[in-house]
């Protein structure tokens, strides 16, 4: 079963790739000025504010971030599962994990109150906190995915390269774990304060990031105009139907909890039936469009099969786990703190017992936008410098044994 | 690495013009150094001597910090507000003008230092209430200070010694 | 040499010595003023103790349903309130606030103050990546503002909603309260004021226009008012399920 692939970089010099790299410079700049702005007014030109203190650049962060831990899944399906089909792939899988974590971490620091503090949030740790851990862990799945691809790209090191795969894929899911975690120990808040957080989060980060390599990599070969066979294509979209259907089953056991208890109908209330945005966000968006749609798409006998069909179901899976995340965030900050139960706020002079509004400003679209333009920027850079991407990813080259093609 | 090679930078300049005999002009050595629109109490010394506080005061006051938000020592002589209070000069209206204005005490010179202060974006700029600096009940508190000034001294020792 | 080395041992043992006689009269501080139940200044170079823990009882029996006047001030004593012109309702700080809230079952109404319940195990502090947010030996929570860098992770974390994140830049601060664009905030329980053996500016504001509904102390010391009212009458905290054994205490809801 020994393959001998080639990887080589891209040519990069058409007008297309410097048109591709100039638009997302373009992108990262827009995203800078509005950075600015926000860090020099404060926060109050934002739609953030003291009662939804995350917002949108959040949901780009930890979608940047999630995203990042399940794109590396393909790598380790080759090494640490030893997948061969799945080998010639590890490669663009860690890049595409680093560049989408760069993106997701700075998106998540230039929104801090005080970016120009990142040496203290480096320096001064509280080693309780979920949130102090995963600085370390971001910091380390980088240097842990760094070396791995230098194990799997460096031939003297190809030997070392099974173990790294293997701490790679320990490392990645307890970072998922780490983040889910943020969301799963406040005890205070209604909609999260659940274990079950943790895994769920690690499987969206599975199709999160899956959805991402597919179309990176259907990009990159359409545009490179490099053969890119069926059988891989078909096999990773297969796998992003069995990962979708993962996600929705952790969303139904998770609410099902909730539903079961009285403490926790008025939180599921608002989400399922009456939360006017969330409501739509969830049912429309998030299981419709992102989930129900893409797994019908995916699994279709005749749709499934075409490539314009299978980009669109990874693109919906994306949308829909912005929906996702949006609802899990954004949602769960709107409904109101339940400070006195058993009692209404009749009134408040801080918004007590009400349904917070939140309307992102273009500035915090602008700034996550921005960092998923970066991390396209280093995936683009990334191919044109190194050789992270194979020659040829047909079929006769991934599996010499596969049948048709 | 980056950063420590630029750090360096300076250190090689001035090699160089060692090795060529005659002196030349460092760089950026015509700057003068700004005059700032500065105030000293006539009553009252700083609280260490000016040498010394030029050059730590950045440790007297992050040392107070710490004391003050995580202990409650509320000693006087380190507080940033006793800075404020006798550093700040007035105008010709008899206003005070706040210590981080550009030609004021604080800023003058670290603007020509081009080191950033962190200090006024939550603390007060003026003189508010008066100062207690030489109040007998702040003297009589301040056994923290015979104490530091006993380490100090220790370890000036010290460092004679090795 | 042997010369500085010996300096260097006589100054050890002048230290030593020194160091020695403050740890002693800090180790006989705490009985001599145990002998005293009223509030006493602490002196300034002596550091918070755990032998306290400063706590508020609120008598909501005795809020009117229109008093504002510990909310006014705590807006007067730290120079909060109408320091963020920009910044619109949901985005300006409140340290404390006044809410008025209904039982469902009965429609028994009542007017309360809200602000940081100073717990023994605040949430915030356990989230806080730096440990800006933390809770001094006293019992009192505070964010240290200098290492604070701003996520609002605390401000999730917090059950009452108690932190405020500066949405602006600010001017004029209070010296014994800085405040600042992009760090957080909450009541400080007037620490400053405490500090020197004087109570929170919203308890003697309180108890200025005699309504008296709240009640300031150390709840370790058996003999103070307040550990005796909690003592004579029933008190509840606010989530108590949450198990975080508040310094603030309500009476009446």
């Amino acid at each position: 079963m020994k393959l001998s692939m080639n990887y080589r970089e891209i040519e990069g010099s058409s007008t297309g790739f410097w048109i591709l790299l100039g638009g997302l410079a373009l992108v990262i700049a827009l995203a800078g000025g509005a950075t600015l702005y926000m860090e020099h007014e404060g926060h109050y030109v934002t739609g953030m504010n003291n009662q939804i203190v995350w917002g949108m650049p959040h949901v780009f962060a930890i979608f940047l971030i999630v995203a990042a831990s399940g794109a590396l899944n393909v790598a380790s399906i080759g090494t640490v599962f030893g997948k061969p089909l799945y080998k010639p792939l590890g490669r663009l899988s860690g890049l595409l994990a680093i560049a989408l974590l760069l993106g997701g971490l700075i998106v998540l620091v230039l929104d801090l109150g005080r970016p120009d503090r990142l040496i203290v949030a480096m320096t001064y740790y509280n080693f309780k906190s979920i949130f102090a851990w995963n600085i370390i862990l971001y910091n380390g799945f980088l240097a842990v995915t760094v070396v791995y691809l230098w194990m799997m790209m460096e031939r003297r090191m190809n030997r070392y390269y099974r173990p790294a795969g293997l701490v790679a894929f320990l490392w990645r899911l307890i970072l998922t774990t780490g983040t889910g975690s943020i969301f799963g120990f406040l005890v205070a808040r209604q909609a999260y304060d659940a274990a079950i957080m943790a895994p769920m989060f690690v499987i969206m980060s599975f199709s999160y990031g899956l959805a991402v390599f597919i179309l990176v990599l259907m990009a990159s070969y359409n545009w490179t105009r490099r053969p890119l066979g069926d059988a891989v294509l078909l096999r990773l979209k297969n796998l992003l139907g069995v990962y979708i259907a993962a996600v929705l089953y952790f969303v139904l056991v998770f609410n099902l909890t909730n539903l079961y208890a009285t403490e926790h109908h008025g939180i599921e209330r608002f989400i399922l039936l009456d939360g006017g945005i969330y409501t739509k966000l969830f049912w429309i968006v998030q299981i419709g469009l992102g989930s129900l749609l893409p797994l019908a798409m995916i699994y279709h006998p005749t749709i499934g099969k075409s490539r314009p069909a299978i980009a669109t179901a990874a693109a919906l899976v994306i949308v829909g786990a912005f929906a996702q995340l949006y609802v899990i965030l954004i949602g769960g900050q709107a409904y109101p703190l339940e400070i006195f139960p058993g009692y209404e706020v009749v009134s408040s002079a801080f918004f007590d017992g009400q349904v917070n509004s939140y309307s992102p400003s273009v500035w915090e679209i602008a700034l996550g936008v921005g960092g998923i333009a970066l991390a396209l920027m280093i995936v683009t850079i990334g191919v044109r410098v190194l050789r992270f991407l194979p020659e040829s990813l047909e079929d006769a080259a991934v599996d010499p044994h596969a049948k048709g093609a | 690495m980056l950063a420590l090679l630029l750090l360096l930078l300076p250190l090689a300049a001035t090699a160089d013009s060692d090795k060529d005999g005659e002196k030349e002009a460092l760089p950026f050595s015509d700057l003068t150094f700004p005059e700032p629109a500065r105030h000293y109490s006539a009553e009252q010394k700083c609280v260490q001597p000016v040498e010394e506080m030029r050059k730590n005061h950045m440790n007297y006051i992050l040392h107070q910090r710490d004391e003050t938000v995580h202990r409650g020592i509320r000693t006087r002589r380190y507080a940033l507000e006793e800075c404020v209070n006798c550093h700040t000069a007035q105008d010709d209206k008899g206003e005070y003008v706040p210590i981080n204005a550009p030609d004021q005490f604080c800023y003058s010179c670290h603007s020509y230092a081009s080191v950033k202060i962190d200090c006024f974006q939550c603390h007060a700029t003026k003189p508010v209430r008066p100062s207690t600096l030489n109040t007998p009940e702040a003297d009589a508190t301040d056994s923290t200070e015979k104490l530091s000034n006993d380490i100090r001294q220790l370890l000036a020792s010290e460092g004679q010694a090795q | 040499m042997s010369e500085s080395s010996k300096l260097a041992d006589a100054a050890r043992r002048n230290f030593l010595a020194r160091a020695g006689v403050a740890a002693g009269a800090a180790a006989v501080a705490p009985g001599v003023f145990l002998s005293t139940s009223t509030a006493h200044a602490r002196p300034a170079d002596e550091p918070v103790s755990s032998e306290k823990r400063w706590g508020i009882l609120v008598d909501t029996t005795k809020c009117a349903s229109d008093c504002n006047d510990c909310v006014t001030a705590c807006e007067n004593e730290n120079g909060w309130g109408s320091s963020e012109p920009n910044s619109d309702a949901a985005q300006k700080a409140h340290w404390i606030r006044s809410v008025t809230i209904k039982n469902k079952a009965t429609g028994f109404a009542k007017t309360l103050p809200m602000m940081c319940q100073h717990c023994e195990t605040p949430p915030c502090v356990d989230v806080c990546p730096t440990g800006a947010s933390f809770r001094r030996a006293d019992g009192i929570v505070l964010v240290d503002k200098h290492i604070c860098i701003g996520c609002r992770y605390c401000m999730m974390a917090c059950p009452y909603k108690a932190r405020s994140f500066v949405h602006e830049d600010l001017h004029d601060q209070k010296p014994w309260a800085p405040r600042g664009k992009g760090t957080v905030e909450s009541c400080t329980m007037c620490d400053h004021r405490v500090d020197k053996g004087q109570i929170p500016a919203c308890v003697e504001a309180c108890s200025a226009d005699n309504h008296n509904a709240l009640i300031f102390g150390d709840l370790y010391d058996e003999n103070s008012e307040i550990s005796q009212a909690l003592k004579a009458k029933d008190s509840v905290e606010l989530r108590a399920d949450l198990g975080l054994n508040t310094g603030v205490r309500y009476r009446g809801i």
